[in-house]
């Protein structure tokens, strides 16, 4: 109970204000500028107008469903194939939103619509860490981020989209690999936020995650292995728990 | 710079086929109490998709047991560099630099 008295408190906290909340997203921006200016010059060389690469930023706002639909869209698939591929690479989506509500539940409806909009596998991984830090995660903080990442991104695929002729290569500076190594801080962060007791069985549980995402990559695709292995890791860490 | 209708519509269904997953659970949790088996199912989240996200980066294209050596051989002093800093930004940075190195090295 400690805990939702904190995070109903934490409106006050000038810690988790829009501004720190903006200044939280920062590290994740080389990852959104990268992929987004990527993301625009493989829309265009689709066949998409550069409008229509921005649309599809603003409404749709998911890194790896853009590229997908682009890839899509170019090899002539019909528009159902599109939709449900769209549907499968986001779906990974509902297991984040379902374990960042019960931290969002004394705020209005409309603001956990706002939340659901603009949540991001980046904006994701802050905000759960904050979260597992127990410091409480407030509104404004959780705007400042989601409004930082998404302006960056729409900025970005627009970039991409207007001038990628004149970009070169974005592989040749390492920068595809901004999202893996943010991944992998995101990780090493909050392992470090666990109590040193369960940390051998959260060290087994990543092993078997990684077995698991493995094994699944024989038979389904990676947006499914992902989604089927972090369902399947989350069970087994509950099971093994003691 | 046009957007035709049938894009325009594609684009919306996508749109919807996304949003619906992201806001569903906000919208379902606030009016249900979830069970404490839940919540710590829940707890297990983060972790696991973190995971699962890292090795999906891993894993190569061409088909199954294929593995990207490069992020393999960039990730792990990008995770020992997580480890001592502690630092988001940090990392990133550190991880994009040295990609960058080993591919200009190879090339």
């Amino acid at each position: 109970m400690a805990d939702v008295h904190a995070s109903i408190g934490a409106e006050e906290n000038n810690d988790m204000t829009f501004r720190q909340g903006a200044r939280d997203c920062i590290p994740t921006l080389l990852g959104y500028i990268s992929i987004g200016i990527a993301a625009g010059v493989v829309g265009v060389a689709a066949g998409l107008s550069a409008l229509e690469v921005v649309l599809l930023a603003v409404l749709v706002y998911a890194g790896s469903a853009q590229f997908i639909f682009a890839a899509l869209v170019l090899n002539g698939s019909p528009a159902a194939a599109i939709i449900l591929t769209t549907f499968i690479v986001n779906l990974r989506h509902f297991l984040m939103s379902a374990t960042m509500a019960p931290h969002f539940i004394q705020y209005s409806v409309w603001q956990n619509i706002g939340f659901g909009v603009l949540l991001t596998d980046e904006t994701f991984g802050v905000a759960s860490g904050k979260v597992q830090l127990k410091r409480g995660v407030t509104a404004s903080w959780m705007n400042g981020l989601n409004v930082t990442a998404y302006i960056c991104w729409i900025i970005s695929c627009a970039v991409g989209a207007l001038f990628g002729n004149w970009i070169s290569d974005p592989e040749a500076f390492g920068l595809d690999f901004a999202l893996t190594s943010m991944f992998i801080a995101l990780l090493v962060l909050q392992l470090d936020a666990i109590e040193s007791t369960k940390i051998n069985h959260y060290i087994r549980l990543i092993l078997c995650i990684v077995i698991l995402m493995v094994g699944f990559s024989f038979f389904v695709s990676s947006h499914m292995a992902v989604l089927l292995a972090t369902i399947l890791g989350a069970t087994i860490g509950v099971v093994t728990e003691k | 710079m046009n957007v035709s209708l049938s894009m325009l519509l594609l684009i919306a269904a996508c749109a919807a086929v996304t949003i619906v997953p992201r806001v569903l659970p906000f919208l379902i949790i606030r009016n249900l109490k979830l069970p404490v088996l839940a919540l710590r199912w829940l707890s297990y989240i983060p972790i696991c998709i973190l995971t699962a996200l890292v090795v999906s980066n891993v894993l190569g294209e061409s088909g199954p047991l294929s593995f990207d050596w490069q992020v393999i051989a960039i990730m792990i002093p990008t995770i020992l560099f997580a480890l001592w800093t502690k630092s988001l930004l940090f990392t990133v940075i550190i991880g994009v630099v040295l990609m960058a190195a080993l591919r200009f090295f190879i090339a």
